[in-house]
């Protein structure tokens, strides 16, 4: 609550300077599908929102509205900004891509980033990260952590970001565990704490003994700290607070260098629409620091993971590899295509039930 | 010492006086809360309230007050006539969810089709969902004597699953890359619900709500099925004797109440919308409730409060990106609004008196 009033009062200070605002200023807009306080996802926006702040400092202003439904609530938002003035405006949820491409017919002029989707137009990019290599480096962690070998996973809704990321970590835990077994849950929201908690104590019920999460909040840590002897990883944001343990390591996104390098395009005309998927490599995705209570060995070998995607030199989907029906799907050395990750809506041998259809 | 004394009479003048006072006290400590968040209250109060009816870029957020408005003002009317008779439909969102599943898998059973029948065709299934959905609490109720609150309130947390599924499997767009979600309908000329007149938000699901503000006025007040519908809410044992058939009342209130949330859904999901999604609903169905009591279960009244409602939606995201205030406080400031009116509502039938305190 404390940091929700802290970022409150800030944007309280950027509301005042709002009045003052000269025409030269680049006004840059935010939808967030959460509150910025909820210490993933949309906490990780704000923050590449915040960076934007202090690099382009009164050359810019930022506005920004939370909690915003997918569907017509997010065109008049999207709308509403674009009148009072925005030059671009980053929209952050996958639910936010028709009505993005909607205000952006009505506003040529604007600019539109839409995060996590694929339809694109003359005034709209999408930009993603490539979250599933974080995941690689997590399944190992996971794979070595387990002792119960049953490592849960509250999935967010089964859309190919969320499966490509559950076929990473068990390719990866596989690797370094042939018996584990990886214990899925849907909990078809972005960010419910209860809902979160609620799946992660069922899993830790069924024995999981590692949780996995794509969902935004840190109520599955909340749940993994009261049971004791659970491990887990911090999802979108560090969620530091939770750690050297239960939350022995995190996937970080880090949104602000993209944040300021598109702004930046737009004050100097230079914005073009674009596919952006950025990875570990660009500094897109980062691992945050694992903890003590990870073997010496194992945080080795995770870092030296981490490094070789880094370098371009690994890819987390290279054969061989089968779908889990059986067939085949990457050769020896092949790698996947990135075409085929962007549409994943199977799962890699040995994951056991079946994607909600 | 100041005790409560009932009244003989519910007091006519404070039932019509206490949705303003609530307003006011809304404005009054919403103000007070803004400005402990830092921020001039008068300044937010005014952004929310004013800003999108006169403001800059009123011409956009009048029309925008239609969209949002009416299916509030549709539902609750439809739940209006229910509760008036004491027959307690929680789960309208259900039912809104139904209806849109239902009138979209209707209209886009027809895809690529162009004809002119298909939206008529959507109209109708949409009602149909809808009116299904509410039948299993009456039928329930009717049959063994169920709670149709609790009944047809986690019938909508059921309605919600079937929505995830359709959009994952039977409504999901061919098109789309495995991603969840339907085909827009927006972009399907015969399913689209578009506005009447471009840029007006007049959409088929606004000129409804109206019709359904009409149909409900006359009904309760030149009509022998409305007497019936006041008079067991009001006195259960008199109705009887009037030769109200209770089960009737049961199945005709769920049913169109269910029915009409099925129609807002129904012309949410083809118009404004456009796409059936995992969350494609946000909970019309239960603020729908808070403006059937803000209107006081009359059909003007939840016209009233149905734009009411809708100014407060639209301010609020004004508030949010002009000011900085955050989500939840446009939330607390929507909630004061419903505790205040219950809290006055005890106005209608107390009084407040200052009396000596008597030994016992």
């Amino acid at each position: 609550m404390k940091f929700t009033s802290l970022l409150t009062s800030a944007a309280m200070a950027l509301g005042l300077a709002t009045g003052a605002m000269a025409e030269d200023k680049t006004k840059v807009g935010f939808v967030y599908v959460g509150p910025v306080g909820d210490g993933g996802w949309t906490y990780e926006h704000n923050k590449g929102r915040l960076a934007v702040e202090e690099h382009f400092g009164d050359k810019v202003e930022t506005v920004f509205v939370e909690s915003v439904p997918e569907g017509p609530d997010a065109e008049r938002v999207m709308t509403q900004m674009a009148l009072e003035g925005a030059d671009l405006i980053f929209t952050t949820s996958f639910g936010y891509m028709d009505p993005t491409i909607n205000v952006a017919k009505k506003f040529p002029d604007v600019k539109f980033e839409h995060a996590t989707g694929y339809k694109t137009a003359d005034n709209v990019s999408v930009y993603s990260a490539r979250f599933y290599e974080g995941r690689a480096v997590q399944g190992h962690i996971a794979g070595n952590m387990t002792k119960s070998n049953i490592i849960g996973y509250i999935g967010s809704y089964p859309i190919p970001e969320v499966i490509r990321g559950i076929n990473s970590a068990y390719v990866h835990a596989k690797k370094v565990n042939p018996d584990v077994e990886f214990k899925i849950v849907w909990a078809y929201t972005w960010f419910d704490p209860a809902k979160e908690a609620d799946a992660a104590t069922v899993l830790i019920e069924q024995g999981a003994d590692v949780i996995l999460q794509h969902t935004d909040s840190t109520a599955p840590q909340a749940a993994a700290q009261e049971a004791g002897n659970v491990v887990t990883f911090g999802q979108a944001s560090d969620m530091s607070e939770y750690a050297p343990f239960p939350r022995v390591s995190s996937i970080i996104d880090d949104w602000a260098p993209y944040y300021i390098a598109r702004t930046q395009a737009v004050m100097d005309g230079t914005w073009e629409s674009a596919n952006t998927w950025d990875g570990i490599r660009e500094g897109m995705v980062a691992i945050g620091e694992i903890s003590d209570a990870v073997p010496a060995d194992v945080k080795e070998e995770a870092l030296a993971l981490k490094a070789a995607m880094a370098a371009g030199e690994y890819h987390p989907f290279t054969g061989p590899l089968k779908k889990q029906d059986g067939s085949d799907w990457l050769a020896e050395g092949e790698t996947a295509d990135d075409g085929t990750l962007a549409g994943m809506n199977f799962y890699v041998e040995g994951l056991e039930g079946e994607i909600p259809q | 010492m100041i005790v409560l004394e009932k009244r003989p009479q519910p007091s006519k003048a404070w039932s019509y006086a206490t949705p303003l006072v609530a307003v006011l006290a809304t404005m009054v400590f919403g103000g007070l809360l803004f400005a402990i968040l830092g921020k001039n209250p008068l300044q937010a109060i005014g952004t929310i309230f004013w800003e999108p009816l006169f403001g800059e870029f009123a011409f956009y957020y009048r029309p925008q007050l239609l969209v949002k408005g009416a299916p509030l003002v549709l539902i609750a009317i439809g739940l209006s006539l229910g509760f008036r008779a004491g027959i307690w439909n929680i789960g309208a969102e259900g039912q809104y969810i139904m209806g849109a599943i239902f009138g979209a898998g209707a209209g886009l059973a027809f895809y690529p089709l162009d004809a002119f029948y298909i939206f008529p065709i959507m109209v109708i299934a949409g009602a149909f969902g809808g009116w299904l959905w509410a039948m299993i609490p009456a039928f329930l109720k009717v049959r063994f004597g169920t709670n149709e609150i609790l009944v047809s309130l986690m019938l909508v947390y059921v309605a919600e699953q079937m929505l995830a599924s359709v959009s994952l499997g039977l409504l999901k767009n061919p098109e789309g890359f495995g991603f969840p979600g339907s085909r827009n309908l927006q972009s399907y000329e015969s399913a689209y619900n578009a506005e009447l007149i471009a840029g007006s938000g007049m959409h088929w699901g606004v000129v409804t709500a109206l019709i359904a503000v009409i149909f409900a006025y006359v009904l309760l007040n030149r009509h022998m099925l409305g007497f019936h519908i006041r008079l067991t809410g009001e006195a259960p044992r008199a109705a009887k004797f009037a030769g109200v058939n209770p089960a009737r009342l049961i199945l005709f209130c769920l049913g169109l109440s269910g029915a009409l949330a099925g129609l807002a859904g129904m012309f949410e999901v083809s118009g404004p919308s456009g796409v059936v999604s995992i969350d494609f609903n946000v909970g019309y169905g239960f603020t729908a409730i808070i403006v059937a009591f803000l209107g006081r279960l009359h059909p003007v009244g939840i016209l009233l409060a149905g734009g009411l409602m809708a100014l407060t939606y639209i301010g609020g995201e004004i508030a949010q990106s002009q000011l900085g205030l955050p989500a939840a406080a446009i939330q607390v400031f929507q909630g004061m609004l419903l505790f205040f009116l219950l809290a006055f509502d005890l106005l209608t039938n107390y009084r407040i008196r200052a009396a000596r305190s008597e030994v016992a």
